[in-house]
């Protein structure tokens, strides 16, 4: 074996780690860190471990409430109640960096990650989400582009192969999401993956390591070499040399995972578990200290007893490796007989590799030596914690006056981009309904599903328009948390709590600092008004290419609950002859919406603003009338507007039914638009289309009213056209059309180029 | 009468069946662990979908050496009933007990939709009854009777070399087809590429029975579809009758 590097300021600079930061670990240990160490170090106080730089602005997260049983930052995942002794855990993370680099393992290992991270709960994991972006798939003709636009596209196809990949063969079923394509995602797409599970009061694991004397068991598949300092490699920018960072990329094993999963699920039921932490970033460095630091205790390990995938591996290689599908568990002492019979039974190594002590320290050894000896509790909470400086970023242009657009060839234009088509070339390829559970199929306003061991119907959705979030990040983010909100009202759904994931720029930049201030306090805000504790999430910065940094994208997954299985509610519409009432005012500002992105190319403007007063009244107002059994359809307008919205609910059913629409009286509206653009587009918030039997649209509109929600009859379904009228002009669309253009297009582009 | 649901490691719809069998048909039903040695003791033997062994080397290559798959071959041959779902259909390929391989999809890619399943024969074991939905509807067995059914594999296109095709067409032994949704068979209609549109398969004698449509994800109106039910009826009542049967027979011999 070669020795270990000396310490130089070169190979301390190399680990990521300041001239101060060294300072700081020579303080608390009392002497120079060894080569271990210093690599134990890096990866513990490296942003994705320790969020040092991101801490005080998370503090500002409402994080407690009545159905809270976990809050977010204590144990792996938030676990929230949802009754009769039934809860659960969900959580989003991100899988950007190695997916900009290796897209099939990259988003595979994010999948597996998250999931670990939700049976580490005692959860049995039942769905997945997942919110996708990458840079523009569309636009290959121009020849300076067509490079880029081919990369884009392995990128997506390698991400969503490897989602299906790894959530296929798990057998948890992906059943929804969002996927964005945007310039500024170019060389950095952005890969943030929620997992959800079901599990009663009484069974939650604690990932602490207590008892004093109780054995530490490594199980789960070998340490090999990859994923060595991954989550170092996550902090850091990318850049062409990126590439080389290839071996910090993990290699995933869906198959190993599931048996993992079995086994370590029989074993959290057999009691003879004290504590419990996945392997995820950092390894079998995170899962030590973490573990001894919120016990309170100390963990001593022996790396020779550690079961490795190749022979000669150094206390640094194993240390820092990022090898999948790993746990660690603290056992009852004298109940080791019970972990050796479950992991014999499924095939999968196990090992006894260390002892809990009472000396607050992580001690690594290697047989007699000792290699690593630091605080555990200063390891993992002690990192130091940066209060960046933030600079407001100059507002973009306005919108000035623009080309006129046929709205008869803008609408089937926004509904072929790829970022508003129909994603089924994508969830065709996830098996979206394994655990026989799903009672909406992707595609519609928020995912439902029957937990059938709970009875229960959760609903849950990814929401965060970027765009918004670019122009103005605190309104885009408060805007993220009401769509989620009003997402899982039009499905029928009282939403209960939200995850989030922060992903943005490298934040010694000040702006995009501003950025990630201004978001945090945005969401902050919203999930409040909402009621809607943070359970959790992950911090993803340094979302950066040779190009500059992402636009701000604050990622909000909520989950709710609907009472009943009558409430479950659908976007599309259901029978001819329906009327079409529209919720909310008819808007205005084409601010920052995807008409001006689609159809001029532009990113300008101030997006629309949220009220919360009203939206919360909307939401309220939409789930009364669906408990009234009155709402045929629900479906909110966002990207695109309320054309755009029409158009999905006459073409996203099982088969497709028109809608003639009279815009008319809005003409005696002073605030409505005179525009047809602004009119059809407009993406202002607070604004859902229902469809109710004809004969109760009078009593749905006056329950709106009474509830002093803005309430309009827009028209009536049926035919083969989307047809609107307004003042003299009308634009009749067939559905055949629309929907070609709407479910083929992504298909189209991948597959035909 | 009893039902089992084999375990494979990689088995993940070995829940979904054994909440059917369970909840809906209120059987007496357990998990088998892929090590035990007989399933000699259940009338009904479920191989449910999901990647055994990760579906490494080939779906169901290494499954078929599992310890259990000897029993549950020895039974099959004294006519108890198999039935194998998805990666249980190509595990019984594997095995032999049913004839012909099941590939990598034409497309290349997984796929999981609800597609339309014309059944092909309505006198056997497992399509021959009528269910009545939640809505009160009535569906009956028929020659082509369109089921609406779950699929979701990435290796479900059916091979066969032609002497087997003209066999299993010669003795009725194809029970589903892929159809589009006015019962026609046709090559826009096939997710996969499978010979013949096929979607299932029974052994000559007509006990076994391979699909990769997943029929327990459609047994409840909540899911979009209750048309899993026929075939789950059909074995349910098939394998009560041969229990009843089979019990007198037993008294008599002791």
């Amino acid at each position: 074996m070669n020795p270990d590097p000396a310490i130089t300021p070169e190979l301390v600079e190399k680990h990521g780690i300041t001239p101060d930061e060294f300072q700081r670990i020579r303080g608390i240990l009392g002497r120079d860190p060894n080569f271990t160490e210093l690599g134990i170090f890096s990866v513990m106080w490296s942003e994705h471990c320790s969020y040092k730089n991101s801490k005080p602005e998370l503090r500002k997260f409402p994080t407690t409430g009545p159905g809270v049983l976990v809050k977010a930052g204590e144990e792996n995942a938030g676990v929230i109640d949802i009754g009769d002794g039934w809860a659960i855990a969900f959580k989003m993370e991100s899988h950007n960096h190695p997916s900009a680099i290796e897209p099939f393992q990259g988003a595979a290992t994010g999948v597996g990650g998250i999931i670990r991270d939700i049976f580490t709960m005692g959860a049995r994991p039942v769905f997945s989400l997942n919110s996708l972006r990458f840079g523009p798939i569309t636009g290959n003709g121009d020849s300076a582009r067509a490079a880029a636009v081919a990369h884009n596209r392995r990128l997506f196809a390698g991400v969503v192969a490897g989602i299906a990949h790894y959530g296929n063969c798990i057998g948890i079923p992906t059943i929804g999401g969002e996927i964005y394509f945007d310039e500024s995602y170019e060389g950095n797409p952005l890969v943030n993956v929620f997992c959800l599970g079901v599990l009663r009061h009484d069974e939650i694991a604690r990932g602490g390591a207590v008892g004093i004397g109780n054995p530490v068991f490594y199980v789960g598949a070998e340490t090999g070499r990859d994923g060595l300092a991954g989550a170092a490699f996550a902090s850091r920018d990318l850049t062409e040399e990126s590439k080389q960072d290839r071996p910090a990329v993990q290699v995933g094993d869906p198959f190993r995972e599931k048996l993992l999963l079995e086994a370590c699920l029989e074993l959290l039921a057999s009691g003879a578990v004290a504590g419990i932490q996945d392997m995820g970033a950092a390894g079998l460095t995170c899962s030590t200290c973490e573990t001894a630091s919120r016990a309170g205790t100390g963990v001593e390990i022996d790396l020779d007893l550690v079961p490795k995938r190749e022979p000669g591996m150094t206390p640094y290689e194993i240390m820092l490796s990022e090898s999948q599908e790993r746990m660690l568990i603290i056992v009852t002492k004298g109940r080791e007989q019970i972990v050796r019979d479950i992991f014999k039974k499924w095939d999968l190594p196990y090992a006894e590799v260390g002892v809990v002590k009472d000396d607050g320290m992580m001690r690594v050894r290697k047989g007699p030596d000792t290699v690593a000896e630091i605080p555990a509790h200063k390891l993992a909470e002690d990192a130091p914690i940066y209060n960046r400086e933030a600079t407001e970023r100059s507002a973009l242009p306005e919108i000035g006056t623009l080309p006129q657009v046929d709205p008869l060839e803008a609408l089937p234009a926004l509904l072929a981009h790829p970022s508003i088509a129909s994603k089924n070339w994508v969830y065709r390829q996830y098996d979206h309904m394994v655990r026989a559970g799903t009672c909406v199929l992707p595609g519609s306003d928020a995912a439902v599903f029957l937990v059938r061991e709970a009875n229960k119907i959760l609903a849950a959705t990814s929401d965060c328009n970027a765009l918004y979030c670019a122009t103005n990040p605190r309104e885009g983010a408060k805007i993220a948390v009401a769509e989620a909100a009003r997402n899982l009202a039009c499905s029928g759904a009282r939403p209960l709590a939200v995850t989030d994931n922060l992903n943005f720029g490298n934040p010694y930049k000040p702006e995009n600092f501003w950025q990630l201030r201004e978001c945090v306090e945005g969401l902050a805000e919203a999930c409040r008004e909402f009621g809607t504790p943070v359970t959790g999430g992950n911090v993803s910065l340094y979302n950066q290419s040779p190009a500059g940094a992402i636009d701000p994208t604050p990622t909000v997954g909520m989950v709710g609950i609907i009472d009943s299985p009558a409430h479950i509610t659908t976007q599309a519409f259901k029978h001819a002859g329906d009327a079409i009432l529209l919720l909310g005012d008819i808007g205005t500002g084409l601010g920052a919406s995807h008409y001006i992105k689609v159809l001029h190319g532009k990113k300008i403007g101030q997006p629309p603003t949220l009220d919360f007063a009203k939206e919360k009244a909307l939401h309220e107002a939409v789930r009364s009338l669906i408990r009234m059994g009155l709402v045929r359809s629900a479906h909110d307008c966002s990207e695109g507007g309320l054309a755009v919205a029409l158009a999905e609910c006459c073409i996203s059913g099982e088969t497709q039914i028109g809608a003639e629409i009279d815009l008319t009286p809005f003409d005696q509206n002073p605030d409505a638009p005179r525009d047809p653009a602004d009119l059809l587009f407009n993406e202002a918030q607070g604004r859902i289309i229902i469809s109710v039997r004809r004969e109760n649209a009078s009593a749905a509109l006056a329950l709106a009213s009474w509830q002093n929600i803005p309430a309009y009859r827009l028209g009536f379904t049926g035919g083969d056209y989307l047809r609107i009228k307004s003042s003299g002009r009308e634009w009749p669309w067939p559905l055949p059309g629309l929907r070609t253009a709407w479910w083929n297009s992504i298909a189209r582009t991948m597959e035909d180029g | 009468m009893k039902a089992a649901v084999i375990r494979f490691p990689g088995s993940n719809c070995d829940q979904d069946c054994y909440h059917v069998l369970k909840e809906t048909y209120a059987l007496d039903v357990e998990y088998v662990w892929h090590k035990e040695a007989s399933v000699e003791q259940f009338d009904l033997i479920v191989l449910p979908g999901g990647f055994s062994y990760g579906d490494y080397l080939r779906c169901g290559a290494i499954a078929r050496y599992s310890p259990v798959m000897r029993s549950v071959a020895t039974e099959a041959e004294r006519g108890k009933l198999v039935l194998g779902i998805c990666n249980g259909f190509q595990i019984l390929c594997e095995a032999r007990l049913l004839p012909g391989a099941l590939i990598r999809n034409n497309s290349l890619h997984f796929v999981c939709e609800h597609i339309h399943a014309r059944l092909e024969n309505m006198e056997t074991p497992y399509t021959h009854t009528e269910v009545t939905k939640a809505d009160g509807k009535l569906l009956t067995a028929r020659t082509g009777l369109l089921l609406k059914l779950p699929i979701a594999h990435g290796e479900g296109n059916y091979r066969a070399d032609d002497e087997t095709l003209r066999d299993l067409n010669r003795n009725n032994q194809i029970i589903l087809r892929y159809s589009d949704e006015r019962g026609a068979i046709s090559g826009e209609a096939n997710p996969n590429g499978s010979a013949e549109n096929i979607a299932g398969i029974t052994n000559r004698a007509g006990n076994i029975f391979g699909l990769m449509p997943h029929p327990e994800r459609a047994c409840d109106p909540l899911l979009g579809s209750e048309d899993g039910k026929l075939i789950f009826q059909s074995v349910v009542e098939t394998a009560m009758k041969k229990t009843k049967t089979a019990a007198p027979t037993t008294k008599r011999v002791t």
